[in-house]
């Protein structure tokens, strides 16, 4: 008997662990976003949480206008065929990183590099003023209500009945592009030549220049490069979670900008630490401490985390950042 | 240093002087107001999610002043009747916000051409405007507030409801039941639908806790039903699979959510199907909007049943009354019937403001307000009612709905029957 509520509850909690970490890599792809722009400009980029939501409904007006349903439109496309589902997010994907890096990046050359000299709260101002602009433009493009994203990727479950444990297509996907996308990359800015400039304008942006380095390049590409991650969570995201509105941006960006901080602002790894951490928090905090505390609850680890080590979990202590 | 008068300093001053005068000349023009001009105005959540029944509700509301040509003779005198849509939302809240409620209120009260005051449409809302409108004794007619408290002894706080009446007397009246009838329905219902553990969430506010409560109470008490777990949810979240998780690790034969769309059913529909949660779902007249079918996605109903009670009949139940009048009189004004059944409780609250003025025969508000709590043996579209000393509506006719094809549905007409307790079924 008291190995059967054992093996139940190791089954739920192994449950809430797949379903947080899937959870938790979402927000780490957000938060690479805040953490690299922080990384190089020392910048916190409040529009990011709603460039997000912005890729989102792209993504949901590309699937209407392929037919598959979305923004009022009905389905045309009746039962499409797994391929063609396929193609379809494909393109999501190939569509919206490149928009939301294109929009990023626009962001950074008419609102912040004006500002690159100015006091540090003038960029950090605007950047709530983009942030404002941005979900007006959701509400504009999507209405104030919920909107429903289809529900494309089955949520068959991979495990065997018997397990009692649910990984499906959904988390499937979720690990399948968020990993592969941090390991490129971390690899991307430990190796390329684009990657040194990085490290090297965040570490000294004078010095950088001065070994003649674009350093304005260098930070309207990292923009770019954060937009296109926020991009590519917003696809997946709106395929897991199947709603979006144009408030979505604010709860999100929150999360992932949390998740920057606990893992150590400006370090890529600390993001992606700090994601699944934040993903566990609300998961194990909804299901044994109660729903309505999950939210009190990240904060309050993220107080105790930033008491004890206030450059948050890998924060270090040389000057490396990006 | 001797002070020096300087040219912007002498602007400033006539600058203010200038706006100090502005403003008392257009607050005097105001205490006068039109002497020929009633006005009636309403307070719901324009802007955010609720626009939907929002809508309705002010297109059933239009259409009552449309009826009567926007004019009223009163004794000898016949006025112009204006309508104001104010809006206590904002559009970055997306839902309504206690500052634009209190603006309204006010703006309601120092206007005294203003006789009745519309709304709200959130329960807590209510309770802000309520002590405002009280002191100025304005009629408040309400098309869909349910919290019991807001009027009936007992059934909330101790203070509650004198505290929303600091003069004594009563100027709130509503014309939808009241939660404690739709929440011991909603519990007679999932009883008749055969339910032996429910599990019970809420969205943490006035009207969604409210009527969890109520129905928590109700399975418990009356029907033996076993509430396997009550939790309030963050509506600030955008998911709550990790909820749903343990709500289907309880295994529970049906869910009841007390709280609206716009407090996330739809997604908490949509993560109960995405953890192999199958259950039926049931939920209040919030939840009773086309939104929920769209945020939800239609295909998700296609997986589990979904049930909405509703505190009256849907369009096209409106069968009694001036239901057919009032469908045929809205299609013809905009092109089309009704779809949110709201419609009617906007166009019953123009009627009950209409018909308290005109047994009220002058333009006084205390005249105004009596007249319409005294309605009695009242043919709405709903069916003949009262108010009783409360304000509250005397009909407990409700309805059961369901989801099919895309489109909610009337299932089944639900009468509390007060001693149903007896001879459970």
């Amino acid at each position: 008997m008291i190995f059967a509520a054992d093996s139940a509850f190791w089954q739920a909690f192994t449950q809430q662990t797949i379903d947080g970490l899937a959870f938790g890599a979402l927000i780490a792809l957000v938060a690479l976003g805040y953490t690299m722009v922080y990384g190089i400009v020392e910048l916190i980029n409040f529009a990011h949480g709603d460039l997000f939501m912005l890729g989102c409904f792209l993504s949901l007006t590309i699937l209407a206008a392929f037919g598959l349903g979305g923004l009022g439109f009905d389905a045309t496309v009746k039962d499409p065929s797994p391929v063609y589902v396929a193609v379809i997010l494909l393109t999501c994907l190939l569509v919206a990183m490149p928009f939301c890096g294109a929009l990023n990046f626009a962001v950074d050359w008419v609102v912040y590099k004006p500002l690159r000299t100015a006091p540090k709260l003038a960029p950090l101002v605007s950047a709530i003023g983009v942030s404002f602009i941005f979900m007006n433009v959701g509400l504009f493009w999507g209405g104030a209500q919920d909107v429903n994203f289809p529900n494309l990727i089955p949520d068959t479950n991979l495990m065997s009945e018997g397990s009692g444990i649910r990984f499906t297509y959904k988390d499937a996907m979720v690990f399948g592009v968020t990993v592969p996308l941090m390991i490129g990359l971390t690899l991307f800015v430990q190796y390329s030549r684009l990657g040194k400039a990085m490290r090297a304008t965040a570490q000294n942006p004078t010095a950088a220049k001065l070994m003649g380095i674009d350093t304005n390049k260098v930070i309207g590409l990292t923009f770019a490069i954060g937009g296109a991650l926020a991009g590519a969570g917003a696809v997946v995201y709106a395929l897991k979670v199947n709603t979006i509105s144009y408030t979505m941006g604010f709860q999100n960006g929150l999360y992932a900008f949390t998740a920057a901080v606990l893992g150590g602002i400006g370090r890529i790894p600390g993001a992606v630490l700090g994601g699944l951490i934040i993903g566990l928090v609300r998961y194990y905090g909804s299901a044994y401490v109660g729903e309505t505390w999950a939210g009190a609850l990240i904060f309050g680890i993220l107080i105790l985390i930033l008491v004890f080590r206030p450059t948050g979990l890998l924060g270090s202590t040389t000057r490396e950042k990006v | 240093m001797p002070f020096r008068v300087t040219l912007p300093f002498v602007l400033l001053v006539l600058f203010v002087a200038a706006g100090v005068a502005g403003l008392a000349l257009s607050d005097n023009a105001q205490a006068k107001g039109k002497p020929d001009v009633i006005k009636i105005v309403s307070s719901l959540p324009r802007s955010g999610s609720a626009r939907g029944q929002t809508d309705s509700i002010v297109q059933g509301l239009k259409l009552a002043l449309h009826e009567v040509n926007h004019q009223i003779t009163l004794g000898d005198r016949t006025y112009k009747l204006e309508y104001l849509d104010l809006d206590d939302a904002t559009a970055a809240a997306g839902n309504w916000t206690i500052e634009q409620e209190i603006a309204n209120a006010n703006q309601a009260r120092t206007d005294p051409d203003v006789m009745v005051y519309v709304g709200t449409y959130n329960s807590g809302a209510a309770k802000v405007s309520m002590p405002i409108l009280n002191k100025a004794n304005i009629l408040m007619i309400s098309p869909a507030n349910t919290a019991p408290a807001l009027t009936k002894p007992n059934t909330g706080d101790k203070h509650e409801p004198q505290c929303y009446r600091p003069t004594g007397r009563v100027n709130f009246c509503r014309v939808v039941p009241a939660d404690d009838v739709q929440g011991a329905v909603a519990a007679q219902w999932a009883n008749e639908l055969g339910a032996k553990q429910v599990y019970i969430l809420d969205d943490n506010e006035v009207y969604g806790k409210g009527i969890a409560d109520l129905f928590h109470k109700t399975c418990k008490e009356k029907f033996g039903i076993t509430v396997l777990g009550q939790e309030s949810i963050d509506s600030k979240q955008q998911e709550f699979k990790p909820l749903l998780q343990k709500v289907k690790d309880a295994k529970p034969d049906l869910v009841y959510f007390g709280g609206t769309t716009q407090t996330k059913a739809g997604q908490i529909f949509k993560d109960m199907i995405s953890v192999g949660l199958t259950c039926p779902m049931m939920g209040p007249d919030g939840t009773f909007e086309t939104a929920m079918i769209e945020s939800a996605g239609k295909e998700s109903f296609e997986k589990a049943p979904f049930y909405a009670t509703f505190g009256g009949l849907p369009i096209e139940e409106l069968k009694d009354g001036r239901g057919p009048t009032f469908i045929k009189n809205f299609t013809a004004l905009y092109g089309k019937p009704p779809t949110e059944a709201y419609a009617a409780y906007g166009y019953e609250c123009g009627l009950v403001a209409l018909d308290a003025l005109k047994r009220a025969g002058r333009k006084d508000r205390d005249a105004v307000r009596l007249a319409g709590l005294a309605t009695k043996d009242y043919v709405g579209t709903i069916g003949r009612w009262s108010f009783d000393a409360n304000g509250d509506t005397d009909s407990k006719v409700m309805s059961g709905n369901t989801v099919k094809d895309g489109k909610f549905v009337f299932d089944r007409k639900l009468e509390l029957t007060t001693d149903s307790a007896r001879n459970p079924p």
